[in-house]
């Protein structure tokens, strides 16, 4: 364990462990409740592995109504919980503590409903992205948000984090795609909050939980808009000699009026990573990489990829180079999405996720140069151009003793970089463990306090996911009123 | 009635937290056109944000904007004009509807969560707004979201007062992200469809890969008058292109004229998003929101009991009803009809005998209801902010 801190397990939980662990297995299946230390070990951690915990008990329960019945046992024995997707997490939203149960929603993975004509599906939260979209392609229709992990991260995670991808420009991110979901409270209730219609009728309660980090409640089904595919997609490269370019090329592709369904951003180290890694046919001896993509009839792509290179040529790209045939486009793209595979072979890497305001790109990239050098860190950035939202992926060696904390704080130095020029601190990666103590970098106390008042609303003991989001010491006094009321 | 006219957000606060203290119940009050939206409001004073006016930030290249609660929209719409942009929600204007005056401001169309026609292609109101500042009902200061489009930093509560009509917060200063303003567009019309046969013409366009970002059906004049219209925006090529596309998609539901005269097709969806059918005419006015393939037979049903007009936006999904004055406006039908589908109907406009009768939103399961009050009793713990205005009072359960 590194310099995160974690609150020390209850007792009074931990000393009723088997008793709890019997009621669980009454409520919900005997084979849907694992304990032994030795089946629990794939739930000690989450993508972000340098933290881990054995929790108390996992459960994988097989309906909305297992869930209940598990949240109805842990609220009664006051016993935290740590809802889990897919456990692909970057920020460690789905650590556990050891006193929690997990539950984990990944036996939850059917599709309930399919309307074309209306636009939407219903699924079960453990369904992946990437499993959605291949539910109704077969008829044209795609799921537009797609992050990197869209292969393998579930959609309950999804809500949770309000995930992104390199798509949202022209789609929106998940809170925009997201139309009703199914949550099972802390107290066992089962709740339908929206539903395949516009708009709520009250509070936008639904609003609210895309993002809570699954410390509400348990969205154990979701309603999602679906769209019809366009009728193609082509990519372009832009290599260029310096990254403040490529960064106000980006600005006068906007300007101009064209709105690409994607435009990432790469510099050097992580154009050669890819590269090597993906064969892409990325230009290596460029300083920042381009990839825009359009969308449409192929005429309509030839006329915006016509304007894109019109505002691009004012920039001087050393190369610009428009994808041929699927194939190319696929490479292109696989190049981008296997850009953290790619570091990491290279080396250990942490993942950072601010946004910033796109006109203060040059004096960012600029900055963390700087950084770099004062760290003597490797850093490589790949990101989201359109939208500001960094990737930076900071290189360091996990067996040399120091780095890691080296590379923390130099990750930490980025984020409160990215709040300063009027940024945030994570774009899609969500808050979890890594940047919980952060938030008093981005808010004041009223400004937390104003969301932990949401969540009194919906988990008044604070049971829900409780020590991620808001730094220990801001959450403590609600954290410990639970403590007190359980014992 | 006591008011308070604060010139900026720090004195905003300290005006909140002096009525918090008095327990004096204000109505907050932007440029005063949707005033009559949610139920009664008991208010002893008014809380006017006409001093907080301006556009606070504006980055063309970063496609965003925010301005002070009390701008104007049509200050924000003619500077974002200027760059070539605009705001991708088309908020409605509501007055002719309402019968209101004063000048519609962007803190009462987020409060109010007002989304015009595009919002099913570009979003709503609540997904353009990316941040917030408010003052709550204790008067301290709020920022939530901020002014980058992706950002996941805390719990979205730009979301939760979008919508909210003021009872959460007080809205100071809210940021958007915005669009490239089309180069043109254009919107093609189906004549004289009946309500089932035009939603499925606005369904087959809508699930198209066409991007039509306009979808109404609006009623018949005289009989055999209705029209049923499609829009698309974006450059021209494209905009033709679509267009031919989308002719020829729609050819079985009959003879399809296209419009890419400036003003026409700007009256059609002006004419759209502010409701403007039911602008001049008597009656209580509901909206409803449903799946769009529902709608038809819902509304069918509906008239078999009581004499009304539907506009239909958002491909159906958005149905505009104009009902007689009489008793509660048909209430419980059409709330146990909506209900029975899946959706809700709010009531936008009707005599103040009405409003007092009829809860002006649907009413809550008890889960969801306790979450809300919930969550306002903790922004709001004094109850000073539109008090009543979401609520359903107890006398009101059984309509």
């Amino acid at each position: 364990m590194h310099r995160i801190e974690m609150p020390t397990p209850d007792p009074q939980v931990l000393s009723r462990r088997a008793e709890i662990i019997a009621a669980l297995r009454a409520a919900a299946g005997t084979g849907d409740v694992i304990s032994d230390p030795a089946e629990t070990l794939a739930y000690e951690c989450d993508a972000l592995t340098a933290y881990r915990c054995p929790p108390l008990a996992v459960a994988l329960p097989r309906s909305t109504q297992e869930v209940a019945a598990i949240l109805k046992v842990c609220s009664s024995f006051g016993v935290p919980v740590v809802p889990r997707g897919s456990g692909t997490s970057l920020a460690g939203g789905a650590l556990p503590t050891a006193d929690c149960v997990v539950i984990g929603v990944s036996r939850l993975n059917r599709v309930l409903e399919v309307d074309y004509g209306d636009r939407f599906i219903r699924v079960q939260s453990g369904m992946t992205n990437l499993s959605v979209t291949a539910a109704v392609e077969a008829e044209g229709f795609f799921y537009a948000p797609d992050p990197s992990s869209q292969l393998a991260c579930a959609i309950a995670g999804n809500v949770a984090m309000n995930s992104g991808g390199a798509h949202c420009l022209k789609y929106g991110v998940t809170t925009n795609n997201l139309l009703g979901v199914t949550l099972v409270t802390i107290e066992g209730e089962i709740i339908e909050i929206g539903g395949p219609f516009c708009d709520p009728a009250g509070y936008d309660l639904l609003g609210v939980i895309c993002g809570s980090e699954g410390q509400f409640g348990i969205v154990t089904e979701a309603v999602l808009r679906i769209l019809k595919k366009p009728e193609g997609a082509r990519p372009i490269l832009m290599g260029f000699d310096a990254s403040e370019t490529a960064g106000a090329c980006v600005a006068d592709i906007i300007k101009a009026g064209v709105l690409p369904v994607a435009m990432e951003f790469m510099d050097g180290p992580a154009i050669v990573a890819c590269e090597n890694f993906a064969h892409a046919g990325y230009p290596t001896d460029v300083e920042a990489l381009l990839i825009v993509e359009v969308e449409g009839s192929p005429q309509e792509i030839d006329d915006q990829l016509a304007r894109i290179r019109q505002v691009a040529t004012r920039h001087s790209p050393r190369v610009m180079r428009e994808s041929e045939s699927a194939l190319q486009s696929d490479l292109i793209w696989k190049g981008r999405k296997a850009a953290f595979g790619a570091m990491g072979q290279i080396a250990d890497y942490m993942c950072m996720d601010g946004t910033i305001p796109i006109s203060q790109l040059p004096f960012v990239l600029r900055r963390m140069g700087e950084m770099a050098k004062e760290y003597g860190l490797a850093v490589a950035n790949v990101f989201h151009a359109g939208d500001g939202n960094l990737h930076p992926l900071i290189l360091f060696d996990a067996n040399k003793p120091g780095d890691q904390d080296k590379c923390e704080a130099f990750g930490s130095d980025i984020l409160r970089l990215c709040v300063e020029v009027g940024g945030c601190l994570t774009g899609e990666h969500g808050v979890g463990i890594e940047k919980r103590d952060l938030m008093v970098h981005q808010f004041t106390a009223d400004d937390m306090e104003a969301q932990m008042r949401v969540k009194d609303a919906f988990d008044p003991a604070w049971l829900l996911n409780p020590a991620k989001v808001f730094p220990m010491e801001t959450s403590h006094s609600r954290r410990h009123a639970n403590r007190s009321r359980a014992a | 009635m006591e008011t308070f006219a604060p010139a900026d957000e720090a004195e905003l606060a300290t005006m909140v937290a002096g009525a918090a203290r008095r327990a004096l119940p204000l109505r907050i009050r932007g440029g005063g056109t949707r005033l009559s939206v949610g139920n009664p409001v008991a208010a002893k004073a008014e809380l006017r944000l006409s001093g907080l006016t301006g556009i606070t930030l504006y980055e063309p290249a970063a496609l965003t904007i925010g301005a002070r609660a009390g701008t104007p929209i049509a200050e924000i719409e003619a500077a974002l004009a200027a760059e070539g942009q605009h705001l991708p929600f088309e908020p409605a204007d509501w007055r002719r509807l309402l019968g209101s005056e004063g000048e519609p401001t962007i803190g009462g169309a987020i409060a109010c969560g007002v989304s015009g026609p595009r919002r099913i292609q570009a979003g709503s109101a609540r997904d353009a707004a990316i941040g917030v500042r408010f003052v709550d009902g204790t008067g301290a200061i709020v920022r939530n979201g901020g002014r980058v489009m992706k950002n996941v930093t805390g719990y979205d509560l730009v979301k939760l007062m979008c919508g909210a009509h003021g009872t959460l917060g007080v809205l100071t200063e809210i940021v958007f992200k915005i669009l490239p303003r089309p180069e043109t567009a254009s919107t093609l019309v189906l004549h004289g469809l009946d309500d089932a046969r035009a939603i499925a013409a606005l369904s087959a366009a809508l699930a198209s890969p066409f991007d039509v970002n306009g979808a109404a059906h609006l009623p018949e004049d005289r009989p055999g008058q209705a029209r049923t219209c499609v829009r698309v925006e974006g450059f021209e090529t494209s905009v033709r292109y679509r267009m031919e596309r989308l002719r020829a998609l729609l050819a079985p539901f009959g003879e399809v004229e296209i419009t890419s005269d400036e003003q026409t097709h700007r009256g059609i969806w002006r004419s759209v998003r502010d409701v403007e059918a039911f602008g001049a005419r008597e009656g209580a006015v509901w909206k409803m929101s449903l799946r769009p393939s529902l709608a038809p037979a819902l509304v069918a049903g509906l008239r078999a009991e009581m004499d009304l007009d539907a506009v239909y936006d958002w491909g159906g999904g958005l149905v505009w009803l104009l009902v007689p004055q009489a008793a509660e406006a048909g209430a419980s039908r059409i709330r146990n009809a909506v209900s029975a589908v899946g959706g809700h109907a709010t009531l936008i406009r009707a005599t103040p005998e009405i409003r007092r009768a009829a809860p002006a939103f649907q009413p809550e399961s008890p889960a969801i209801a306790a979450i809300s009050q919930g969550i306002r009793a903790r922004f709001d713990p004094a109850g000073i902010f539109n008090p009543g205005l979401m609520t359903v009072r107890s006398d009101q359960q059984a309509a």
